[in-house]
């Protein structure tokens, strides 16, 4: 990834971490305590976004111990993805149930 | 595919991120929220594929084993399970960080720490070390949390003499790896010896996962999982000012700082400081005085 402009690049960067820090404090500031715990399996999922990151790593050309690594994180983090989504939703499914009854 | 569309579909994903999370903070929505999430996820993955130069065969090969993978664990698991699969599943994902960082360093090394066009070599070396740092204790950490949760490894908490100082001093080791390899090209380093502390640094991250979690007793897991949960956001943020990925920082940094909000919740839902979960041994202490 050819990046010239590399300080503006990088400030835009630092400052969309910035405001993304605060947004994920407002977004969950008030959150009823029987959610904690699907909140944060919903959240882990999220955090499988390094699955884009595993993708952009298994490269044509990469050879041997990079293509395993690539591989690797690939495998990992789709089961985070993946399983964490699936999880949430049977934690949520269960939540709704007992909230029927 | 055009970058310009690939960054403007990153920004609608990250826009269903914001709204899955908000959406999961009420009961009524929860479930449409993390549906919304995950649809978020899939059009990034997608777009990433349009991505030039990767290798398909392996990349569709990943996908498919982990979705099975994922898949079957998440519907075979027992209800009373779910926390420590959620915590085995947040440790995949701070491995998969330290991978993508650990792939990273290992193409920055190719190129003899020159570094990538416009971008200083001090900076992408430091952020590879944050997301391998951050990523391997995540790792460790959360392997470690399900073991204790799922009665694997002992659920009380194991306090070693003088533990609160070894854990600073392999974070204070790590860090310091980290510091030293960022500047190490400028202050003349070899590439080999730059291998071996990276190889250290990794090992150093993996055992403060470890020996950081020991201490704490299995009552205070959920915190500890919450902690672990926002630390895997940073290791993917990380992993994304490694890549110069938008979608990685958004994503990574709304998980780590929610999670982190969420961990002080729980704390102070029990009444007790962060630093009192995890340094004070607490199941440790509360058995022996016990008997």
């Amino acid at each position: 990834m050819p990046h010239r402009e590399c300080d503006m690049d990088l400030i835009q960067l630092l400052f969309i971490f910035t405001l993304a820090a605060f947004l994920g404090y407002e977004l969950i500031k008030r959150v009823p305590s029987q959610l904690h715990t699907p909140l944060m399996s919903g959240s882990n999922a999220i955090s499988g976004i390094t699955i884009v990151g595993a993708i952009l790593a298994v490269r044509v050309g990469a050879g041997g111990f990079d293509l395993i690594l690539g591989v690797l994180a690939l495998v990992l983090a789709t089961i985070n993805v993946v399983g964490g989504y699936f999880v949430t939703d049977r934690m949520l499914a269960m939540f709704r149930d007992k909230e029927g009854r | 595919m055009n970058p310009l569309l690939i960054n403007f579909a990153y920004i609608i994903a990250s826009i269903m991120f914001v709204v899955g999370i908000k959406m999961l903070g009420s009961a009524k929505s929860a479930r449409r929220g993390n549906l919304i999430s995950s649809l978020g996820m899939l059009l990034a993955v997608v777009v990433t594929l349009f991505d030039a130069g990767l290798n398909y065969s392996w990349i569709v090969g990943g996908l498919l084993v982990g979705s099975a993978i994922g898949f079957l664990a998440a519907r075979l698991v027992k209800m009373t399970a779910m926390p420590e699969m959620v915590a085995l599943f947040n440790g995949f994902g701070g491995a998969a960080s330290m991978l993508v960082g650990w792939a990273e360093w290992n193409r920055v090394a190719g190129e003899s720490f020159t570094g990538s066009v416009g971008v200083p070599v001090e900076f992408t070396i430091s952020v590879i070390a944050l997301a391998v740092i951050i990523g391997g204790v995540t790792l460790s950490g959360s392997v470690q949390a399900w073991g204790k949760l799922s009665g694997k490894l002992g659920s009380k908490a194991v306090v070693l003499p003088g533990q609160t100082l070894i854990n600073a001093a392999l974070l204070f080791g790590a860090a310091g790896l980290g510091a030293l390899l960022a500047v190490g090209p400028d202050i003349g380093l070899t590439p080999g010896l730059m291998n071996v502390l990276f190889i250290v640094m990794v090992i150093l991250s993996l055992v403060l996962g470890v020996f950081g979690v020991l201490p704490i007793g299995g009552g205070d897991m959920p915190v500890v999982i919450a902690l672990l949960n926002s630390l895997s956001g940073l290791a993917a943020a990380a992993a994304g000012f490694v890549i110069l990925n938008n979608v990685l920082i958004v994503a990574g940094c709304l998980v780590g700082c929610s999670g982190l909000i969420l961990t002080l919740i729980m704390c102070k839902a029990m009444n007790r400081s962060l630093a009192n979960v995890l340094f004070s041994g607490f199941g440790a202490s509360g058995s022996s005085s016990g008997a």
